[in-house]
């Protein structure tokens, strides 16, 4: 009975540990701030809760690439591989995903199965992607961080010369717009805040592969073979896991959850494609992911602050007639739009408590 | 990854003449057959979109090197690339990746458009051409230089890893100088409507080094540099004390080297280089600071490092090499209708195999030199 107390102790401590009370009650503050001062400025135009509620479904939505990509850099850097490469791998999948479902539609199919085969499309671009850097810095131990940035340089050339050769010389094909919106059971029909439950399916994607991937971390023994291999893969490979295979599977399985980030993009967003167009979020998520300390839930809380200074940009554009005097600077959307970027900076500065990386982060394993 | 080989036993001047032909084919043989594998990949990714690669390479070498003006273009392309290239390279032999030479690079270009166009209207009158061009371009490289202390700084007292802080500080420069240039700084004309500086002072202006040619002085300034870099990093005190910190941190702890103080250097001296790269492009060619100019010199400028392999001399030609693409590229499209951003794909390409030089090694049989050195860390170091 006794020890039975003090595992139940143990697991709640390790929980407490994990959730790191400190690090999530400065992200829920800042979220109150951010929201607070919408709510201020809103409140000539709106009722307090509409505001709220809106600003919270757009959070949701704007965080889900950040969301991806930091889960993406979480199944990767666990196995001891760092992947800058997520910015490019989203930009490749946008624009592969995006492709895809406009050839689907002129090919003749209906537009919601060109827009789910465009996801499965994006997916597998960034499953791709993800190979060329496991090739890279696991077989060929390339500096993981040039192989990275390689793949991004990559994804930016191949994106921008293709969608110049494609749609810049007439016949552009029509987009089969954006994929549908998710009804929540019952959440969804709460009034006022149901709208925060109204989600499009990739959005909902990312906030059950968090879930997931928490599960399949801390519960399974993939999970545990992933962790074992990123801490110490020399221990790993003595108790017979394949270093090598393991790392393989989890890259590819971080490009593929990256790629379905990218189809947020194209997708589900806006139904274009614009050359950069994920302007930075692939490096913001790996801010998101070292701030969480490697750990999905702790990655999701930092992914929604950056998604929340990002949803504070687009509301106070929204209404910005009702700005105050004095606080002209809030109009400025180039000046809120560095929040995010700042934010960044500041979180890895490590003052709210520092982060510890998996002890074999970014070195390539000699057998 | 350029280390030199260490001096063998015998000492006679052929053998050491030997020596250094040796360092020299092994230095340089990598990144040409790295270039001539991206060529021929590349011919195939044309091909198959439809385009003719014979016609293409020949366009790209006519509009780089065909006539005094294409030269003179390869050169004025070539100039920031070198600035740039120098920037990051310098940054890799501290240890430290600077992909933030794009950032530095654009908010030195501003402030020093700002010294060019402003300074003679605050203080109500001209400048002497001596006084004003100096402080423009010196502007210029410490507004870089602050632009890559602070990463840099950031790095030495938190540990915030330099590779995320320096791409944060590029959008930061973006927004800014897009707030700037669309408000306080925009040009007053009522005919203008481009976000952009008024014209910079005569006072502040860089001549073209030949007349009727857009080639200007700043080559020669970058190739000064170059040289100047190299003999920093290999013939001072200093110099050597960045490439300890860059080649094994704890050593140079141990040997007395305070390696926060070197790291807040290293990217200070290496956002100054590419802030001088945007002063120079402002005060020698652009004569104001208008959106979105800068965008790729960046990543450029580490395709430029990795394949000049971080010495001085191997970026002035990759960086030569890389701006006789870009001043190639807009013959060839004008030739075979194929977009100039195909030059990306042959960059990326580059750089593929130059980092994974196991690749092009595989592909020639060539064997691997016994030494490696480590150009970045993970998020621990």
């Amino acid at each position: 009975m006794a020890s039975q107390t003090s595992t139940a102790g143990n697991r709640l401590r390790s929980i407490l540990r994990v959730a790191d009370l400190g690090r999530f009650g400065m992200i829920i503050l800042l979220i109150i701030v951010l929201m607070g001062v919408v709510a201020l400025v809103g409140a000539k135009e709106n009722r307090v809760e509409v505001i709220l509620a809106s600003f919270l479904a757009t959070l949701f939505s704007v965080a889900t690439p950040l969301t991806l990509g930091a889960l993406s850099g979480i199944y990767c850097e666990r196995a001891g591989v760092v992947n800058i490469a997520i910015e490019g791998m989203m930009l490749g999948a946008a624009f592969f995903g995006f492709i895809a479902s406009i050839y689907l539609k002129q090919a003749g199919l209906p537009d919601q199965m060109s827009l789910w085969l465009g996801v499965a499309a994006a997916v597998l671009t960034g499953a791709l992607f993800a190979l060329l850097h496991a090739v890279l810095s696991i077989t060929f131990k390339v500096d993981q961080i040039i192989s990275g940035t390689v793949i991004n340089i990559l994804a930016i050339g191949i994106t921008g010369y293709l969608n110049r050769q494609l749609f810049f010389q007439g016949n552009v094909p029509h987009a089969p717009g954006v994929l549908p919106v998710i009804h929540i059971p019952f959440l969804a029909d709460l009034p006022v805040f149901g709208k925060i439950f109204q989600q499009q399916p990739v959005a909902v994607a990312a906030v059950l592969l968090v879930a997931i991937t928490h599960f399949v971390l801390f519960y399974t023994p993939w999970g545990l073979h992933t962790r074992a291999v990123g801490e110490h893969p020399k221990a790993a490979d003595t108790v017979g896991i394949n270093v090598y295979f393991v790392r393989y599977a989890n890259v590819l399985i971080g490009g593929m959850i990256a790629g379905l980030g990218g189809a947020y993009f194209t997708l589900e967003s806006v139904p274009s494609f614009e050359p950069l167009m994920t302007n930075g979020r692939g490096f913001i998520s790996l801010a998101a992911m070292i701030f969480g300390n490697w750990s999905p839930f702790g990655a999701w809380a930092a992914t929604l602050l950056f998604g929340a200074a990002q949803a504070l940009q687009i509301n106070l554009q929204y209404y910005s007639t009702s700005i105050p005097e004095g606080l002209d600077f809030l109009k400025k959307s180039q000046i809120v739009g560095m929040i995010p970027y700042i934010l960044t900076m500041f979180a890895l500065t490590g003052i709210v408590g520092r982060t510890t990386p998996p002890v074999a982060d970014g070195q390539p394993y000699e057998k | 990854m350029t280390q030199s080989e260490k001096p063998s036993s015998e000492s006679h001047s052929q053998s050491s003449l030997q020596n250094i032909w040796q360092a020299i084919t092994r230095a340089v043989l990598v990144p040409v057959l790295a270039v001539f594998t991206a060529l021929i990949i590349n011919a195939i990714i044309i091909r198959v979109s439809g385009g003719d690669p014979i016609l293409a390479y020949l366009g790209l070498w006519e509009g780089a090197f065909g006539s005094p003006k294409a030269i003179s273009e390869t050169l004025v392309w070539s100039t920031p690339y070198i600035f740039a290239g120098l920037s990051v390279a310098l940054a890799f032999k501290g240890g430290l990746f600077n992909i933030g030479a794009e950032g530095q690079l654009s908010f030195g270009a501003l402030i020093s458009a700002w010294i060019g166009f402003a300074l003679p209207k605050l203080l109500g009158t001209s400048l002497p051409w001596i006084l004003h061009l100096p402080l423009a371009l010196f502007g210029g490289i410490f507004a870089g230089a602050l632009w890559g202390a602070i990463p840099g700084w950031l790095k030495a007292r938190t540990g915030g890893h330099e590779v995320i802080n320096t791409i944060m500080m590029n959008y930061i420069a973006v927004l800014l100088t897009s707030f700037l240039l669309n408000g306080p700084l925009k040009d007053p004309n009522p005919f203008n409507v481009i976000a952009r500086t008024p014209e910079i002072a005569e006072s502040a202006r860089l001549t073209p080094l030949i007349e009727g040619f857009r080639v200007h002085w700043g080559i020669v300034i970058a190739l000064l540099i170059a040289f100047a870099v190299w003999w920093f990093l290999w013939k001072t005190t200093l110099g050597f004390e960045i490439r300890t910190v860059g080649a094994n941190p704890d050593a140079a702890k141990y040997a007395g080297i305070s390696v926060s103080r070197i790291i807040v250097l290293t990217m200070s001296l290496a956002g100054g280089l590419a802030g001088m790269a945007g002063a120079i492009e402002v005060i020698a060619l652009n004569h104001r600071q208008e959106l979105g100019f800068s965008v790729g010199y960046g990543f450029d400028a580490i395709a430029i490092a990795l394949l000049g392999r971080s010495h001085p001399f191997g970026v002035v030609l990759a960086a030569i090499l890389f701006g006789a693409m870009r001043s190639g590229a807009t013959r060839m499209q004008f030739l075979t209708q194929i977009p100039v951003d195909i030059i990306s794909v042959v960059q990326a390409l580059i750089l593929l195999l130059v980092a994974a030089e196991e690749i092009v090694r595989f592909i020639y049989r060539i064997k691997a030199p016994k030494e490696t050195v480590v150009l970045t860390r993970g998020w621990g170091g």
